[in-house]
């Protein structure tokens, strides 16, 4: 007989981890689970540490000699800059609560995605290395002895977290595992130990002004192709300006709706809405970028990369900002820009030229969501709306994280979409709003190399969004993130074929009728209007 | 008695073992949050995989049909196709069934030769389920790497299109 193991042996040798617990198995690299690491030229563009060639999955990573005393000196500077971290390292009591609330524990099954045991992987070096009972009882006390396995253990699972804050919701605490990654990635960086789909488009932000790195030509180009497309579906020509002084308003979004459907389309919609409104805006081709990955670098990089958009509304001496759909960026902005690089009193109070509503909330950091912004106008009745235009779709909802549960914009983009839409379905209440489930990309893990994890972590989603589908026919996902525009796509079309993802302003357009417009046979993506379609079949 | 009414009886008790057959593969402190089999949308993987596991049981005794089966299969295998299984560790879980419904049929059948031929057919369309799943866990892996090619394509496209590398569909 062959004495090959039986396939039911093999499940339950390798899946399962050694009796050792988890603090003393070192972690296995598997493929699909982690991105390609950060090359040598986008860390030393910025002057990050410690740039070379390096593989995660090589043993040797190439680290600095004193590479511990980095850490642990790091470690130390944090816990006397953010008390929140302070906090976080000492309150958890190990209830559980969060232990089965992440994405990526559910679609893994790996105990180390639990929040509480993400958490724990920095807590016992803490432990160790900073309170007494680690230093005298060690493990007997939870801590442990910071190694190159225990670092490659963060790595891994630090890249393993999107931080979307699903499991703080449950923490009786308020213990937020999302800050501790940020930490843990910062720490990371200190090394260099960063996966290239952040640092590349890092470094592209630094130089270019985006994530992509388009220069001015590209940016123009690009929306020229989408100014063609509208002609064609409105007879309308729109003329955009860019870098335009004296702009009422500067317009910053990510540039990622920029190049890639379906994020076009949204963008499309941006153009459209601003042009029927007669909004005095403009484009800038430097402050190109609404969303920050530095920001999942470090604080340092995230303030150096958002810098530019206050300082471009100062050099067009517009009175204040409108920025796009996107999740993470809303989050940077709303959270941060203000204590980073404000304050902008040079920049006055947001008022809606259209409807004069003042957005008292936005006073001190002087930029609105077009969400709220657009809400605003149909709130005032400043739209002339037909959402038949969009009855071959039916539309449910995803929170992004950032905007939802970090930042608490629930109704707004509600609103819109049930005025530009009939037929709008809502997911189950355990997976929408504060406690909606992640994309699974987000924080910059969108690469395409990582997409098993990918698969696994959106699984809670679509799963949700499956059950929309059949029961309800849903065909079509909203957002109101650049992110989740590019990610959604791939897990939609693994987990639910048959339901397509956009972003909120491309409904918008094609449910707002334009002064003059011709009559439209075609939605934004060029696919016949349900009114057209219907006639086609009856010919 | 027929040795399919009999399994038929036993349905909760097989199902519950091949399910926790198919938990074994998984870390022991995640089987606890598995269990929670009614939580469809928070605990997705337990209760995807113990309807998916009703339904192959059921369709099993039944002959089994192709189209019955798809989407039970698919509640399973779908996902197990992107976790860290080789193929054989993803979709051993189905050879289980043939031991747990030997174990069902208990003593009081062996040895009776009928039964012993039941259980023999039932064998071979286990076999036949493993090898749709087989195809299907291939259809799973085959998408993972379009998916991974067409990311890379998508978000060039507009570039590709500027640098008029892609001519413009003309009616
Ligand atoms: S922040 Fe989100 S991804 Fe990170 S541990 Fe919590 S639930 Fe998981
Ligand atoms: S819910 Fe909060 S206190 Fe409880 S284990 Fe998780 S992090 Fe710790």
């Amino acid at each position: 007989m062959s004495k090959l193991p039986k396939p039911a042996e093999l499940a339950k040798v390798s899946y399962q981890l050694p009796k050792t617990g988890w603090m003393d198995t070192p972690v296995e690299f598997k493929p699909g689970m982690f991105c390609h690491g950060s090359k040598p030229k986008s860390l030393e563009l910025v002057g990050f540490p410690n740039p070379r060639e390096w593989r995660p999955a090589d043993a040797d990573w190439k680290l600095p000699e004193n590479w511990k005393e980095i850490i642990i000196e790091g470690i130390a500077d944090r816990l006397k800059k953010y008390r929140s971290f302070r906090l976080f390292m000492d309150i958890c009591v190990r209830c559980g609560a969060c232990a089965d609330k992440c994405h990526f524990f559910i679609g893994t099954g790996d105990p180390r995605n639990m929040p509480v045991l993400r958490a724990e992987l920095i807590r016992s070096v803490y432990r160790k290395e900073f309170t007494t009972a680690g230093k005298i009882l060690g493990k007997m006390a939870g801590g442990r002895e910071l190694t190159l396995d225990v670092l490659k253990e963060w790595w891994y699972y630090f890249y393993q977290c999107t931080e979307c804050r699903r499991c703080s919701v449950f923490c009786p605490y308020g213990i937020d595992q999302a800050e501790i990654t940020i930490i843990g990635r910062e720490l990371l960086n200190l090394l260099g130990l960063n996966i290239e789909w952040i640092a590349g488009p890092v470094s592209n932000c630094y130089m270019k002004g985006n994530h992509l790195g388009l220069e001015p030509h590209t940016i123009v180009g690009n929306l020229e192709y989408m100014l063609d497309d509208i002609e064609t579906v409105t007879g309308k020509r729109i003329k955009p300006t860019f870098n335009r002084k004296g702009a009422e308003i500067l317009f910053v979004t990510p540039s990622g709706d920029l190049f890639a459907d379906p994020g076009t389309y949204t963008a499309m919609g941006y153009l459209m809405l601003f042009e029927e409104l007669g909004l005095d805006y403009t484009w800038s081709t430097y402050a190109s970028e609404g969303g920050n990955f530095g920001f999942f670098t470090s604080n340092e990089m995230g303030k150096r990369l958002n810098s530019k958009i206050y300082a471009e509304a100062k050099r067009l001496g517009v009175k204040w900002i409108l920025g796009g759909e996107c999740g993470h960026m809303w989050r940077v902005l709303s959270q941060y820009m203000d204590t980073w690089n404000g304050p902008a009193d040079f920049l006055e109070v947001p008022k809606s030229p259209i409807t004069g509503t003042v957005f008292e909330n936005a006073k001190s950091m002087k930029m609105v969501h077009v969400a709220e912004f657009t809400a605003d106008l149909i709130k005032n009745n400043k739209l002339k709306l037909d959402p038949s235009r969009n009855d071959h779709l039916k539309v449910t909802w995803h929170d992004s994280c950032n905007v939802a549960r970090g930042m608490g914009m629930l109704e707004e983009p509600r609103y819109v979409l049930k005025s530009v839409v009939n037929n709008f379905v809502e997911m189950p209440e355990d997976t929408i709003r504060e406690k909606t489930f992640c994309c699974g990309s987000g924080t910059g893990l969108n690469a395409s190399e990582n997409m098993e994890l990918r698969m696994k972590g959106g699984f809670p989603r679509a799963n949700a969004v499956k059950y929309v589908h059949e029961h309800h026919g849903v065909n079509m996902l909203g957002n109101v993130c650049a992110i989740d525009r590019a990610s959604l796509k791939a897990l939609m079309e693994y987990w639910v074929p048959g339901v397509g993802v956009c972003g909120l302003h491309e409904l918008v357009a094609n449910a707002m009728i334009m002064t003059g417009e011709k009559e439209r046979t075609t939605d934004l993506r060029g696919e016949p209007l349900p009114s057209v379609a219907a006639k086609e079949e009856k010919a | 008695m027929d040795l399919k009414e009999i399994l038929r009886q036993k349905r909760e008790d097989i199902v519950d073992r091949w399910f926790e057959a198919i938990l074994s593969s998984y870390h022991e402190d995640a089987r606890g949050p598995m269990r929670r089999t009614q939580a469809q949308f928070t605990n997705p993987v337990g209760f995807n995989f113990r309807e998916g596991l009703e339904g192959l049981f059921d369709a099993v005794l039944q002959g089994m049909l192709p189209d019955t089966v798809t989407g039970f299969l698919d509640a399973i295998v779908r996902l197990r196709a992107v976790q860290d299984f080789s193929p054989s560790q993803s979709l051993s879980f189905i050879f289980e069934l043939k031991k747990i419904l030997r174990a069902a049929a208990g003593a009081e059948l062996s040895g009776d030769p009928e039964t012993a031929d039941e259980l023999v057919r039932l064998d071979g369309v286990i076999d036949d389920l493993a090898l749709f799943a087989f195809d299907l866990h291939m259809e799973c892996r085959e998408k993972i790497y379009a998916l991974k090619a067409q990311e890379a394509r998508d978000m060039t496209f507009r570039l590709l299109q500027k640098a008029q590398l892609i001519a413009e569909h003309q009616e």
